[in-house]
């Protein structure tokens, strides 16, 4: 493989999106080279050559050419890798869902994590409902299925690494309760089977 | 088995655009019903009752929500028209990042224009800013998708309906600012799809005066 073939992944360690990415080439078996970017300190030219409008990682480069926003990055490596592990299915309407869903963890359930654990005392009260809302969503959409993509992990289940990882950390460090086993057992045992892959392991920070 | 295709919508929704247009482009026939937001039907609440939002899409029964992802759908359901998706893995993903960089900052910085008391001002030059961005990435090409009317532009298209708005609360210019997105979209208007779905700017306008009101804006 020339060094234009190679794929690099610039990244940061404890980014859930970033992970997102890692998680997809380690389960498809995509060598890579991994860039660690210092984003909060001191952004690296390449980062600013590679993804000037957002200046953010994670950002794929392959053949010479960049992509960034981890989910367009996922879709990315689907569609150019097509051998190995299916992250979305065949059919149009499922793959809608797929879509549907994705967006939804990032658009709704994410952010409103974010702002109960780390936004304004005054609109915590509103912002935990909202989190809480939209996991009970997100439980009910997982159901009976091992996954959210069925028998083996597909594009929700990348899309919600979040939840299978860092919800807990974020709940012990900001001291504010969203997700416990009890409210969300569908959700706890798909974090378990998650996290406990072997490919998904590999990749989370320690 | 006969296609039934619907689509729950309202006029002035820029996301609605989106997939009226697509479903245009493929020249798929389909059932239009009018949403009052005010006032959503009981379909609307039962074919989307995560967001209760338009445009819903519903495809024998089944319903499709949020407009990107009914184009790359119709995309893939309808695949022998009109190409609105490039088949290379990278122009895809290119694709892809542009329409999400819309959706992203255009939408909500240009809200805060008409719907924000205080912020016209700042609102303004932000959208400006990201309206160059834009034009800066379609530089001299004929459409965001080069040589083929596409994704990008059938994301971005809708908000064209809507500079007249921005224009007038953000005490702004995009002619003069932008004149090159200015013209791109008026090549995207000589497209059937497009000039059969963009309301008039007049419309809008009396449109967001009402939402203005309700708002208690004026």
């Amino acid at each position: 493989m020339n060094q234009e073939e190679q794929v690099k992944l610039m990244g940061l360690w404890g980014s859930p999106f970033s992970k997102r990415v890692e998680m997809v080439l380690k389960l498809k078996g995509i060598p890579y080279e991994y860039i660690e970017e210092d984003v909060y300190g001191n952004k690296s030219p390449m980062l600013l050559k590679y993804n000037p409008i957002h200046k953010k990682v994670p950002v794929l480069i392959h053949n010479g050419r960049s992509i960034a926003e981890s989910l367009v990055i996922v879709e990315y490596i689907e569609d150019t890798w097509k051998t190995s592990h299916k992250i979305l299915p065949q059919d149009p309407y499922e793959r809608a869902m797929a879509r549907f869903w994705a967006k939804y963890v990032d658009d709704k359930v994410m952010l409103a994590v974010r702002k109960a654990c780390w936004g304004p005392e005054s609109e915590r009260e509103k912002e935990v409902k909202e989190a809480y809302e939209g996991l009970k969503c997100l439980e009910k959409e997982l159901g009976d299925k091992l996954f959210f993509g069925g028998d083996t992990i597909g594009f929700v289940d990348i899309a919600a690494d979040f939840i299978g990882y860092w919800i807990g950390i974020f709940q012990e460090a900001s001291g504010v309760t969203i997700m416990t086993a009890e409210e969300f057992p569908t959700l706890q045992r798909w974090s378990e089977d998650f996290v406990g892959n072997n490919f998904i392991k590999e990749v989370l920070p320690p | 088995m006969a296609e039934e295709v619907v689509l729950l919508d309202f006029w002035a929704s820029m996301f609605g655009m989106r997939t009226r247009i697509a479903l245009e482009e493929k020249r798929v026939t389909y059932d239009y019903r009018a949403e009052d937001l005010w006032n959503k039907s009981s379909l609307l609440l039962e074919m989307n009752p995560v967001h209760k939002k338009i445009p819903v899409l519903i495809h024998n029964g089944k319903p499709v929500c949020e407009s990107l992802i009914q184009i790359e759908y119709i995309d893939e359901t309808w695949p022998d028209k009109n190409s609105l998706l490039p088949s290379d893995p990278y122009k895809r993903a290119h694709a892809k990042f542009w329409a999400d960089f819309i959706d992203k900052k255009v939408n909500v910085t240009a809200r805060r224009i008409w719907a924000a008391k205080g912020e016209e001002q700042e609102a303004a030059k932000e959208f400006i800013e990201i309206l160059k961005t834009l034009e800066s990435e379609l530089g001299d090409k004929k459409y965001f998708g080069d040589e083929t009317f596409g994704y990008v532009d059938i994301a971005l298209i809708g908000f064209y309906s809507w500079f007249g708005v921005y224009e007038k609360f953000g005490n702004i210019s995009i002619e003069s600012e932008c004149s090159k997105l200015i013209a791109w979209a008026k090549r995207c208007l000589d497209r059937e799809s497009v000039a059969k779905t963009l309301p008039e700017s007049e419309k809008v306008a009396t449109f967001v005066s009402d939402c203005r009101k309700k708002l208690g804006l004026e």
